[in-house]
């Protein structure tokens, strides 16, 4: 029994890591599964859309029913540690942030993992929609079969030590096949609709969590034109994001929209539609999946966030690890912070944070 | 799996199961039915109550049938505190912080639902109480004195007969929690001096859901749960007769057999904390190192997750507990080891080892062979 190993299957409850955990066990594996207590705001444990007392009951009671041991690993210190401090000092810088992939590499490949491995499991599983493939001994990550469902773009921090430790086991599912697994496997999950809210906020809009949490992230200023004139005052970096309209407190003849978040003068930038769009970025050092970083341009498909779909673009590497992106058409919402993240085809080539976007083509 | 935590659960004797077993769907009937059916019920319930009365020494109609441990505490320091507060005004209960919080947690209620007053008494760093403390803090308006036999989480021993002695002098009423210590002391309750006892069933190798009060003829008690009348109107509510049976059942092993089973725990447990602090580096006992339950053994360990403690252990197949734990992951520092005066850099890292009929020496330096590698293991994993 203890000749075949142990896989640490991260659970949360919901109908996804519940179904990868039941084919994990149907496949033959030794499971235990985990859940992470991820950091909540104190007095609203029971908002947190992840990790909540029910939440957990219900993984527990999944686990039970396939008869593996279930554990919740505390993780609140780490997070609040890691990821929360980046949030927060993102948006200090007018930058806003995607600290899921923060979150992945961190807390559930970093913290999550290392306890894992403490109690004999090498191999780590969630219930991410992604596959991988082993090609020349190195793994590739692919995007996952249920092209709607696919959270390769989250994934795209995790280097080859972690994907070779990994399993997504309903990568190669579509939801309506993983929901038709649960059905059949009589698995007591919430049938909760998918969300894209970070965990932490708790439904809350991100500014009500920042004024709460880092009210000295909101340093007003002016609110100024592409040519520079002052058109109004803002309340704070962190309460705009590129391409927003509503909200802005202006009234001019054309809408407006927030083309630029300036950190050094402490400005929002305001401009008209055709100013929002750029046909170019510049990203942080690069992190490549396989083979590493390229030694010339490449042709490959950019996500800019985790919903955009992926646009035809250039991805020039620098001397300096990042990578100047030119795209075969403009942009309307790059956005410093947000990860680019590179794709041929099915396959994820790595990621990078964006630093800027750019306005001409090179 | 080895199975370390008798102190939250013991396994159902067999010869408990066999007695219980006529009571479900041959002789079901209500006590309270006047019919054959009814009769052959009530019997067995009284029956369960002359041996629940026999290992307490004391008398049938001085046991109140309930549905476990809570539900005798509850009864106890309610029904104690409103009857002393409706018949004489007293309206302070003197309690100690090492409470179960089936003790605690009510008699918090009280003070804030119901405008009582509760003090609790010092403890030292064993979480022993002096009944000179006891003494000093007696008012004329103390409705209840409540200190536990022996406590579940670190094992102590409380001087229960000084303080039921003392109280008794003086006059006011004395409740002790014997949940966790009627496994394994003797529970007579005049040597004890106690005016009230609470008892459960599942401790002792009872069903779960079945507990007992003794109060002391003359005792003034308000019930907590009106209805039907049974129990002398202490406890209304039609009997779980198979349960009933059961625990009487229990009891009267358990009685019986106690000081066998105590003689091999003693030997078991002192192995086990013999052993721990050559092996395990930045451990303490916790609670008495003499006065403690035969059966068991706590620890703090330092800079470690209590849960997370639990955890390894348990894929390493070894069940044990921890004070601090808690299965949602949102550890809370145990207030009793906060009542002993525990740093806060230890108060998190609680593991608690209570030994059972089943458990065996190979059993115990199985455990002492695993916990080295994995608290080494957590205090690096938890540190990073």
């Amino acid at each position: 029994m203890s000749d075949r190993p142990l896989v640490a299957m991260a659970m949360s409850g919901g109908v996804d890591s519940s179904v990868a955990a039941a084919l994990l066990v149907e496949r033959g594996y030794r499971v235990v599964g985990l859940m992470l207590r991820l950091w909540s705001e104190p007095g609203r444990a029971l908002e947190n859309r992840c990790c909540t007392p029910a939440g957990i009951a219900l993984a527990q009671r999944v686990a039970a029913r396939l008869s593996v041991p279930f554990h919740v690993i505390d993780a609140q210190g780490p997070f609040a540690e890691a990821i929360l401090s980046i949030f927060v000092a993102e948006y200090r810088r007018g930058r806003t942030p995607n600290p899921c992939l923060t979150c992945n590499r961190e807390i559930r490949w970093g913290y999550l993992r290392r306890h894992a491995q403490a109690m004999g499991a090498e191999i780590l599983a969630t219930g991410h929609y992604a596959r991988t493939r082993e090609r020349e001994g190195q793994i590739d990550l692919l995007t996952a079969r249920d092209g709607e469902k696919d959270q390769s773009y989250v994934l795209s921090v995790l280097d080859q030590e972690a994907l070779q430790h990994s399993l997504f086991p309903v990568g190669d599912l579509t939801k309506l096949e993983v929901r038709e697994t649960a059905r059949r496997l009589d698995l007591p999950v919430a049938d909760r609709p998918d969300s894209q809210d970070l965990c932490f906020l708790a439904g809350d809009d991100y500014r009500d969590f920042l004024r709460r949490q880092a009210p000295d992230v909101f340093r007003p200023g002016a609110m100024v034109t592409t040519e520079g004139r002052q058109v109004g005052t803002h309340q704070g970096l962190a309460a705009y994001t590129i391409g927003q309209r509503k909200g802005l407190g202006l009234s001019a003849a054309e809408p407006l929209y927030v083309v630029d978040l300036d950190e050094r003068s402490n400005q929002v930038v305001v401009g008209p539609r055709e100013k929002l769009g750029r046909s170019a970025l510049a990203t942080e050092r690069a992190q490549w999946i396989n083979p590493p970083a390229p030694a010339a341009p490449i042709e490959a498909q950019v996500k800019i966030r985790y919903k955009a779909a992926a646009v035809a673009a250039r991805v020039t590497p620098l001397t300096d690890g990042g990578c100047r992106v030119d795209f075969e058409r403009p942009l309307r919402d790059i956005t410093p912070g947000q990860a680019a993240v590179f794709y041929q085809g099915e396959r994820c080539l790595g990621q990078a944070t964006i630093a800027q976007s750019l306005a001409e083509s090179a | 799996m080895i199975y370390l935590d008798h102190a939250a659960t013991t396994p159902l004797d067999p010869r408990v199961a066999e007695a219980m077993q006529p009571f479900f769907s041959e002789d079901f009937g209500n006590p309270s039915s006047q019919h054959g059916g009814g009769q052959r019920a009530e019997a067995a319930v009284e029956d369960s109550r002359e041996k629940v009365a026999r290992a307490l020494g004391c008398r049938p109609e001085e046991v109140v049938f309930t549905s476990g441990g809570s539900e005798s505490d509850n009864l106890a320091v309610r029904g104690a505190a409103f009857a002393a507060r409706t018949r004489r005004g007293a309206d302070h209960l003197l309690v100690s912080p090492i409470e179960h919080p089936a003790v605690l947690a009510t008699a918090r209620a009280l003070a804030a639902d119901f405008g009582l007053t509760l003090e609790l008494l010092p403890v030292d760093v064993f979480g022993r109480v002096d009944p000179d403390d006891v003494a000093r803090r007696l008012r004329p308006t103390t409705a209840l004195v409540s200190v536990m036999y022996a406590s579940n989480e670190i094992g102590t021993i409380e001087p229960i007969a000084a303080i039921g002695h003392l109280c008794r002098e003086r006059g006011v009423l004395f409740h002790s929690d014997a949940v966790q210590a009627a496994s394994q002391l003797p529970i007579e309750v005049d040597a004890l001096q106690v005016d009230l006892l609470s008892l459960g069933a599942h401790k002792f190798y009872g069903p779960k859901g079945v507990g007992a009060l003794f109060v002391r003829k003359g005792t003034p008690l308000t019930p907590i749960q009106t209805g039907g009348g049974q129990e002398h109107g202490l406890r209304a509510g039609t009997h779980n007769v198979p349960y009933l049976v059961g625990m009487a059942r229990a009891l009267e092993i358990t009685v019986s057999e106690r000081e066998s089973h105590n003689a091999r725990y003693r030997t078991l447990r002192d192995r086990l904390i013999g052993a721990i602090d050559d092996l395990v580096p930045e451990v303490r006992l916790t609670g008495h190192p003499v006065e403690r339950l035969p059966n068991h053994a706590s620890f703090a360990l330092h800079g470690i997750k209590g849960n997370h403690l639990l955890a390894h252990l348990d894929l390493a197949g070894i069940a044990c507990s921890s004070g601090s734990a808690c299965k949602t992951g949102d550890p809370k520092p145990s207030e009793v080891l906060l009542a002993i005066g525990l740093p806060p850099d230890w108060v998190y890292g609680s593991l608690r080892a209570t030994l059972g009929r089943q458990t065996t020496e190979a059993e115990i330096d199985r455990l002492l062979q695993v916990l080295p590698g994995v608290c080494a293991k957590l205090r690096t994993t938890d540190s990073r």
